[in-house]
């Protein structure tokens, strides 16, 4: 009995190195996650473009991934983890990720990494992300549009320059609509806690907003919204189905495509480092439907949406003015250039809220 | 027929000792059948828990990083503990030793300040963490205070501050706007004890301080008193011994090692304050030091047992796919036969034939 017990252990261990050694021929691509697959956002979004990834190169690589790592010390070993287990491309999916990544990366030349969202980057690291104010610019249009109380509810996670360009986008577009528009701001300082989203939703809900946008990565704002009758922008993922009379539309992010291509790069052996930040033309995000709104706004935004992406329309086109009404610098000719942008410090006129740590 | 526990005359010494063992088996047994139901292979996935991170130097080395904040704040809880004493708050003065030793690396830096740093920064935590403790400590010498609420609540205290000082006034001015301090200079930095590896001069302080608890325990009058007014009050009362004067010792020498590890979890692994530098490191120790049945040796063990199966954890999700959920299904599974095995110190298992006991009242 224990003589088969161990021949059925030994035989299992063989088995499995056995399956490890077939697999070694494929290429290993590592994720690293910030949330748990099923927060339906940031990290979902994520899942569904590895999916895609597996679909379309599953006969030439192997996928591996670690959810629910945290932006602290566990990230550098999670990521080195990884490393150690053979692959050769990792992509490390939040912006906290960044120093690990780099340490990590520095120790491993011959791995390369792709981060998301940073500014870091090294030989064997590229950065990636995508133009979202160019939407965030789109849904401050229909918010001006649908707001009947003029006062727009928006969810903060850390006042980084992605979030604060991403307020001012809204707000910029939102007075083309309505010069007196008002944001009210709450910064939940997380990136997913459904609890904490819907307490911030609820708040601005009572402080008059009808128009909730988020820059968080769960429902919860959603459904609070829809509980309320209130409106409200998705975001990360299509959230209609948390509120089918709420959603107006919602940022939608789309990695499979560039994870697609720079895993053919790795795979044909000419991937370099590289900083990826690309917008609706090259659709690294796309918008959803344009749902509960009237023809005429629905027509805005898709004319907007076109304009973007045509580049006939930069969201942050000059003049504009800062919160202390001096007028911005503006270093792009006709419009911020892509450094002010990826280093958005300030608020714009018309934001009646401080920027924290200003 | 029916089964019921039935206190036993006095504390079974034997189960004392394998209990812990039985509590282990009976999660592996458990585990092996959560394996089965989720579709993986138990054995594998057993190995990619135990046995794969005690194979090769860099898990090991991972998993001593991670047991060393655990260890740290374990031993001063067990002293806390031994003497009946509450304090749940570890995690705060964690915290606070963090922000501490910080302020001293974020004074210094860029200035060309020497060696002291470092020895600075770590005095500092100690006492930092100390004072912080102290606060639940005095309120309960003094007002009566539940020190388990007062320390709790002082932990939320903590973290808030720390989240206020690296939105503001500590926030890297490069930073572009990320609640982070700067990363710290390399004399504000625990120094590596294995050139490109993790494990750092902290995992040796640790085991100085489980050296010294177990010497202090075992072998010094103030042990002895710690024991003693944890495990008989009265007779401590009879016996001149101050149960005041432990609380405000053993809260302050636990709260000092909390501190301590927290300054050297941010000078360490992290190497600049921000928030989320402990993953509840203060609430785990707490389960360590009960695991480890509040004894240092017993904690040591303990907090490696804990940091291997977080490690152990990661590796099952990364070579058999298997979530991280089951990896926190895992620890609470074992606290949980831990606890319901601590029973059976003091309970034992007694089947009663309800008939029978009829006829003998009869006769």
């Amino acid at each position: 009995m224990r003589k088969s017990f161990l021949a059925l252990a030994a035989g299992l261990l063989l088995a499995g190195s056995v399956d490890a050694a077939s697999a070694a021929d494929k290429l290993k691509v590592g994720f690293i996650y910030l949330g748990p697959i099923g927060d339906l956002g940031w990290t979902y979004q994520h899942d569904l473009a590895r999916q895609a990834l597996v679909k379309e190169l599953g006969d030439k690589i192997e996928t591996t991934y670690l959810e629910n790592v945290p932006e602290g010390p566990d990230a550098e070993r999670s990521i080195e983890q990884l490393v150690r287990a053979g692959n050769k491309l990792i992509f490390t999916t939040s912006f906290g990720y960044m120093d690990p990544t780099l340490k990590v990366a520095k120790k491993y030349p011959n791995v390369h990494f792709e981060h998301a969202t940073g500014y870091k980057r090294n030989p064997n690291m590229s950065t990636y992300s995508a133009r979202w104010y160019q939407g965030r610019y789109i849904q401050g249009l229909i918010a001006a549009k649908m707001s009947k109380s003029g006062v727009l509810g928006y969810i903060g996670s850390f006042p980084i320059p992605e979030v604060v360009s991403g307020i001012n986008a809204t707000m910029l577009a939102a007075q083309t609509i309505n010069p007196n528009i008002k944001v009210k701001i709450i910064w939940a300082n997380t990136w997913f806690d459904p609890g904490k989203e819907a307490d911030a939703a609820k708040a601005l809900i009572d402080q008059g907003a009808d128009v909730i946008m988020q820059h968080t990565d769960s429902p919860a704002a959603m459904q609070i919204a829809s509980e309320r009758g209130k409106l409200a922008f998705g975001q990360d993922s299509e959230m209609i189905k948390f509120g089918p009379k709420t959603q107006l539309t919602s940022i939608l992010d789309t990695w499979g495509p560039y994870y697609i291509e720079r895993v053919k790069a790795e795979l044909a052996g000419t991937w370099k480092s590289e900083d990826s930040w690309g917008g609706l033309d090259s659709h690294m995000f796309a918008m959803a439907p344009y749902t509960n709104m009237p023809d005429e706004v629905k027509k805005m935004a898709e004319d907007a949406q076109a304009a973007i992406t045509a580049g006939k329309l930069h969201p942050f086109k000059c003049p504009i003015v800062g919160q202390d009404g001096k007028p911005v610098e503006c270093k792009g000719g006709d419009h911020l250039d892509d450094g002010q942008i990826l280093g958005m410090n300030f608020y714009v006129k018309g934001i009646d809220d401080k920027l924290p740590g200003k | 027929m029916q089964l019921v526990l039935e206190k036993r005359a006095e504390r079974s010494g034997t189960i004392a000792l394998v209990s812990p063992l039985i509590a282990i088996g009976l999660t592996i047994l458990t585990m092996v059948i959560l394996f089965a139901i989720l579709g993986k292979n138990p054995l594998l996935a057993l190995h990619a828990y135990f046995i794969a991170p005690l194979t090769d130097g860099y898990s090991l080395q991972e998993i001593a990083v991670k047991a060393t904040p655990l260890v740290m704040i374990a031993i001063g809880l067990s002293l806390c503990y031994l003497a009946n004493a509450w304090n749940i708050g570890a995690e705060g003065q964690f915290l606070i030793g963090a922000v501490a030793g910080s302020w001293i690396a974020v004074r210094t830096q860029g200035t060309d300040a020497g060696a002291w740093v470092l020895p600075a920064m770590l005095v500092l935590a100690a006492a930092a963490g100390a004072l912080y403790a102290l606060i639940p400590a005095i309120c309960k010498v003094k007002f009566g205070a539940s020190e388990i609420l007062t320390s709790l609540m002082l932990v939320y205290v903590a973290d808030l501050f720390l989240d206020y000082l690296v939105r503001g006034p500590w926030r890297d001015p490069h930073g572009f706007n990320f609640p982070t301090t700067a990363e710290f200079d390399p004399v504000a930095t625990v120094p590596l004890l294995i050139e490109g590896g993790r494990l750092h001069l902290g995992s040796i302080i640790a085991l100085l301080v489980v050296a010294a608890a177990a010497i202090l325990l075992a072998r010094t009058i103030k042990g002895f008193e710690i024991r003693v007014v944890g495990a008989a009050p009265r007779a401590a009362r009879f016996g001149g011994f101050n149960a005041n004067q432990l609380v405000i010792l053993t809260f302050a020498v636990s709260g000092a090692l909390a501190g301590l590890a927290g300054v050297i979890e941010v000078a360490g692994p992290v190497g600049h304050l921000q928030p989320g530098i402990s993953p509840g490191y203060g609430f785990t120790a707490i389960i360590v030091a009960f695991l480890g049945r509040l004894n240092p040796l017993g904690i040591l063990i303990a907090g490696l047992f804990l940091a291997l199966t977080f490690i152990g954890g990661e590796q099952a999700q990364i070579a058999m796919k298997i979530p991280l959920d089951v990896t926190k299904v895992f620890q609470g599974i074992l606290l949980f036969y831990v606890l319901a095995c601590d029973s059976l110190i003091l309970y034992r298992f007694k089947l009663v034939f309800p008939n029978r006991q009829v006829t003998r009242g009869a006769g």
